[in-house]
């Protein structure tokens, strides 16, 4: 508790997060009403007249969807970001470890890859899979593995020529058992602060892939198409605009705040 | 410097070069035959045989792929299905809008950006760093089309003064055509400019420390003068090198904020597509834009190259 009341960011960070993971965790099991349930009678009813956050053109609870819309959305975010975080360290790990040529095949590659917004891809995807959740989680995930294969990359090749290293080359022991031993636990740090970064990247992508409809099909609800339905309505109910969005805004700040203060955290040169 | 930039070049053409291999081939590897897609499930056998061949689906794909990309290096991008036009042509007409888009939201997170740095770098630490800091926070988790969304909802819903979306076209004159424009830049400005505060407020306050900026104030510049004529353009190089690794995150704000505007822009093109199952219009916005951004971090590069004189005695 003390470490956290000296990193205020930290704090910040660590407080929205887990109160949106919480959010989301709790929305598999209890929301106020089924976010589904439709009640025509009821529809366009402005917060705490209707529920405490109000209803969408269908009568539906706002807050129901919003908390059901967490889960998705954070679901979605985590597995893309856990995806491209994997694949992408091991590409930059294997490319530290082996030759020149390997790493600037790599680079190259990656190069591409970051030249194409996961929007485009996931539009691409699309037309062929469908659009639905694997889309979302191939589009983003395959975006982050440049930025994890650079940054292993970068990391591991400083690691690889310290004397302990060097060492351990001297001593006969195999690429793969300095890379676990040495290399990985060294940028372990590095890795963690860019996936908590990421993953409030990804959240705001896939929101805007769900804003599209490239995201999880209806009736799930997601933020991104809660606030497409909104644009018909912005006029009679602008809170169906207001609250998906803050809620986006939230959960990616939170996310950015808990990566710079993990960085402070972790890294004794960003204090 | 020339041997330098031919390098520069050599290697911009070959990663253009891959990219577009990898779009093709990644298009042609997705299960789904394009034919098929286009036509919906409904098509009679013939029909799609007669698409494949006019697509030239029955031909060898290092066939495909060569025929492809030598018509792209010609200008001919293929005949959009759904339109029955042109690609080349869609691409140039829909260009007219996002360009003048992307420049205006660039110039418009410059004019935001440039001065809350560099303030927030001469107080640092004080309130204006303070406020400057929550500033970038926000703005970079705010999603370009929520706040594309708000700003319909106050000056179009709430106050009138604006076009809630759609655009007269340049015919109409340039002030209607740039005052439909605006609210989508700004949209699309506010994010960026979070990121190039931060950037900007970290440039200055490296260079702030440095020997010549001493010697500025020493000489009796103001306290201003030593950082917008001394700090400010030393500072330029990690500002510059931002622009292009923000520029996928251009194009992608681009495509999300001219649907929420209904601008008839590329990124709006894009979607069409998608929704039309128009695979030959797909591949060939996604190939335009991954070569807008490469080239726009080639000329980034250029740029530094041009302004930082240290890089230049470096690199060459």
């Amino acid at each position: 508790m003390r470490v956290l009341a000296r990193y205020p960011i930290l704090l910040a960070g660590a407080l929205i997060t887990g109160a949106l993971i919480l959010t989301a965790v709790l929305s598999l099991v209890w929301t106020p009403l089924p976010p589904a349930q439709i009640n025509i009678l009821q529809r366009l009813k402005p917060p705490l007249e209707q529920g405490l956050l109000g209803t969408d053109q269908f009568g539906r609870d706002m807050a129901s969807m919003l908390m059901a819309g967490a889960w998705n959305s954070l679901s979605t975010a985590f597995l893309a970001v856990a995806a491209g975080a994997c694949i992408g360290s091991v590409l930059g790990l294997l490319a530290a470890a082996g030759r020149d040529l390997l790493q600037t095949v790599l680079m190259r590659i990656c190069d591409v890859i970051f030249a194409v917004p996961p929007i485009l891809s996931a539009m691409a995807l699309g037309a062929f899979l469908g659009a639905g959740r694997i889309t979302a989680i191939i589009a983003i995930g395959t975006f982050m593995i440049p930025v994890f294969a650079r940054l292993t990359l970068a990391g591991a090749l400083q690691i690889w020529t310290r004397p302990y290293v060097l060492a351990a080359i001297g001593m006969g022991r195999s690429a793969v058992r300095i890379t676990l031993v040495h290399v990985l636990p060294n940028i372990g740090n590095q890795i963690i602060v860019q996936v908590t970064i990421q993953l409030g990247l990804a959240i705001l992508t896939e929101a805007g892939l769900s804003f599209l409809g490239l995201g999880l099909a209806p009736p799930a609800p997601t933020w991104g198409r809660m606030l497409a339905d909104a644009q018909t309505f912005i006029g009679q109910a602008p809170w169906l605009a207001v609250l998906p969005g803050a809620a986006i805004l939230m959960a990616v700040m939170g996310f950015s705040l808990l990566g710079d203060g993990l960085r402070e955290l972790l890294d004794p040169r960003a204090r | 410097m020339a041997s330098l930039i031919a390098r520069r070049l050599v290697s911009l053409v070959v990663t253009l070069l891959v990219t577009s291999l990898l779009i093709f081939l990644v298009m042609d590897l997705l299960p789904g035959d394009p034919a098929a897609v286009m036509l919906g499930t409904s098509a009679s056998p013939d029909t799609l045989a007669a698409l494949q061949r006019e697509l030239g689906l029955d031909q060898p794909l290092p066939l495909r792929y060569l025929g492809w990309i030598s018509g792209v290096l010609q200008g001919d991008l293929g005949t959009s299905y759904t339109y029955g036009v042109p690609v080349a042509g869609l691409i140039v007409e829909r260009l007219a809008v996002t360009l003048p888009l992307a420049a205006m939201a660039i110039l418009i997170s410059l004019m935001i950006a440039v001065p809350m740095g560099v303030e927030a770098a001469r107080r640092q630490k004080g309130l204006v760093d303070l406020t400057v800091g929550l500033f970038s926070y926000i703005g970079i988790a705010v999603p370009a089309f929520w706040l594309g969304l708000l700003l319909i909802l106050l000056f179009a819903t709430n106050l009138g003064w604006m076009p809630a979306g759609g655009f007269p076209g340049w015919e109409a004159g340039a002030l209607l055509a740039l005052q439909a424009l605006l609210l989508p830049a700004v949209a699309l400005a506010l994010p960026q400019a979070a990121v190039l505060t931060r950037v900007t407020r970290a440039a200055v306050l490296e260079t702030l420390s440095e020997d010549f900026v001493r010697t500025a104030r020493a000489k009796g510049l103001g306290e201003g003068g030593a950082v917008w004529r001394h700090a400010l353009p030393a500072s330029l190089v990690p500002i510059i090198a931002v622009f292009g690794l923000q520029a996928t995150f251009l194009v992608a704000g681009a495509v999300l904020v001219e649907n929420v505007f209904n601008l008839p822009g590329l990124g709006r093109l894009a979607y069409q597509a998608l929704s039309q199952r128009d695979v030959i219009v797909m591949q060939d916005v996604v190939l335009f834009f991954a070569a807008l951004v490469i080239v726009m971090n080639f000329l980034v590069e250029l740029a530094y190259i041009l302004v930082d004189p240290r890089l230049r005695a470096e690199r060459s």
